[in-house]
């Protein structure tokens, strides 16, 4: 159990794929129950940061710990710790709402009793009670996403990755959506976020922006637009990514 | 003549029991020569309207037609003339760039050569690289590679399902850029998008939610039917400034917007009266101006006001 305030450090974290340097010794923290957005264009390296940091690709340099675990020893731990969400997979389509939860839960070894009980507690929030024997393909996108986000929850992870959760969402649920977020970083998770919505940006307490493998930027918005004398974060965002050399993902 | 014409459109999926309503009963028009934006969430019917309007799928009930033809008798002119851009990469990953290229022109008997000038722009980007596999490319290259081939049979009107979502605000930007020097050149272009700041970009926009058509306008009529009073507040507790927002009682909605919140009012009510009832809430100094509503402030109120 990690138990000091730094849930995500990074030092000189690098991957290169033969003469390709994908992530170029970025350097950062992220403080316990803290949203933190992570921002870049295509092909900037963030999937790949990414990957490292949930255990499933070993660095080729530097030094990072995801919740006290080390990347390179200890990815079993770090995938048990942590909690992972994208818009591009999230739940089975050909599993209930109930089965989902049940089989994640499962993974995650969870009792029985806990699975339960929380099941319960969670269709009852998100208002699925009448939902929760329909197979998740007949719920509409933004319950879908706001019910993936519960489910990569559900264990009580220290860290969630969300890999644009939000796209395609209409406004009102992108809306609810952070507001699930907001909450979670009360409970004491701490929140990872990619986005392509520079409105959302806004939402996290620091940002950081990676531009051709490097984390060219860091700070909370507010700093991000003095420094870059922008009005928006979508200023700052094209201010940064205009500079970048590599092309697409 | 207008280029496209959508009436009372209706298409279901599903048998009996199961059925989900793809398009509810859509109507509008699109002028030759306009750049014309379908604006909505996934799931809104965005794909199955640009599917039917380029002969792929029979709707269940209405009519359209594209540049005068009927999609379901004439489909086969219907073909001739269109350019479509799924939303799904659709080229075949074996073929080289120019390969692919020259797959397309060649179906629609027509040349590289011929229709050059239409993708110059476009396709000279990645011609130093046309003997490169399609699944080789990156995101930006696969989709100007897609544009480059859903155009060089020069067509009248062109489809785009989605081009832009995934992609960054750069590569949109430049996406953009390009439909704008396209339209120049006379060809009508339909192109949706869930992304709500895009539709400024467009010459008129269709928001779209759940199959239905919540309204159809210019950019600027969109935004001067909204109604009401808008604000933007902004104070260092912004979760506790939401929920006191919420409760004030000539508010009508209040919700995040990037750094500030924004406040729906009823008539009567203003920027003084806000400020007031924050003050007596013990904000010192909040931040509290009157703005213009932007697309997504009416797409929002649209929503809310379809499902009460």
């Amino acid at each position: 159990m990690n138990t000091n305030n730094t849930a995500i450090e990074a030092h000189d974290l690098t991957k290169r794929f033969g003469h390709f340097t994908a992530v170029d010794a970025i350097s950062f923290e992220v403080k316990k129950g803290e949203i933190f957005g992570f921002l870049g264009a295509n092909g900037a390296g963030k999937t790949t940061a990414m990957r490292m940091l949930c255990g499933l690709s070993i660095p080729t340099s530097g030094k990072a710990t995801v919740a006290g675990f080390d990347v390179y020893k200890q990815t079993e731990h770090i995938k048990r710790s942590i909690g992972y969400m994208s818009q591009k997979f999230s739940l089975y389509e050909d599993l209930t709402v109930k089965e989902n939860i049940r089989f994640y839960a499962g993974i995650y070894g969870k009792s029985d009793a806990f699975i339960k009980q929380k099941t319960a507690f969670l269709l009852k929030e998100l208002h699925l009670e009448e939902e929760a024997n329909k197979l998740v393909k007949s719920l509409p996108l933004g319950w879908k996403q706001k019910l993936a986000f519960s489910v990569a929850i559900f264990h009580e992870p220290e860290i969630v990755f969300l890999d644009e959760p939000t796209g395609g969402v209409d406004p009102v649920t992108r809306r609810e959506f952070w507001n699930m977020i907001y909450q979670a970083a009360e409970s004491g998770i701490t929140v990872f976020v990619t986005t392509h919505y520079m409105d959302e940006a806004e939402y996290c307490n620091r940002v950081s922006i990676m531009v051709d493998g490097r984390i060219d930027a860091l700070d909370t918005p507010t700093q991000l637009k003095k420094t870059f004398e922008a009005k928006s974060m979508d200023e700052v965002f094209l201010k940064l990514a205009r500079k970048a050399k590599r092309s697409g993902d | 003549m207008p280029s496209v014409t959508v009436n009372n459109l209706a298409k279901q999926y599903g048998k009996k029991k199961d059925t989900v309503q793809a398009l509810k009963g859509v109507s509008f028009e699109v002028e030759k020569g306009e750049l014309f934006g379908i604006i909505g969430p996934d799931g809104a019917g965005k794909t199955s309207l640009f599917r039917i309007l380029t002969t792929l799928l029979i709707p269940e009930g209405g009519s359209a037609s594209v540049d005068g033809f009927d999609v379901v008798k004439d489909f086969k002119a219907i073909r001739q003339r269109v350019g479509y851009m799924p939303g799904r990469f659709s080229l075949y990953q074996d073929l080289t760039i120019e390969e692919n290229l020259e797959f397309f022109a060649t179906i629609f008997n027509t040349t590289i050569e011929a229709n050059y000038d239409l993708i110059k722009d476009i396709y000279s980007q990645i011609e130093p690289f046309k003997d490169r596999r399609a699944g080789k490319l990156s995101g930006g290259m696969k989709q100007k590679l897609a544009l480059s081939c859903a155009l060089i049979h020069k067509p009248s009107v062109l489809f785009l399902d989605e081009p832009t979502t995934g992609v960054d605000a750069v590569s949109r930007k430049e996406f953009w850029e390009m439909l704008r020097n396209l339209k120049r050149q006379g060809i009508t272009i339909l192109v949706s998008t869930p992304y709500m700041d895009e539709a400024s970009l467009c010459d008129r926009v269709a928001l779209i939610q759940g199959g239905e058509i919540l309204s159809v306008n210019t950019p600027e009529g969109v935004i001067a039917s909204f109604q009401h009073p808008l604000l933007a507040v902004k104070d260092s507790n912004m979760l506790r400034l939401l929920n006191d927002l919420k409760n004030f009682e000539g508010a009508l909605d209040a919700y995040p917007f990037g750094e500030y919140h924004h406040v729906v009012l009823k008539d009567g009510y203003g920027d003084a009266s806000v400020t007031n009832y924050l003050q007596q809430h013990n904000y010192h100094q909040p931040y509290v101006q009157t703005i213009r509503a932007d697309i997504e402030d009416c797409f929002i109120a649209l929503m809310k006001s379809e499902n009460h």
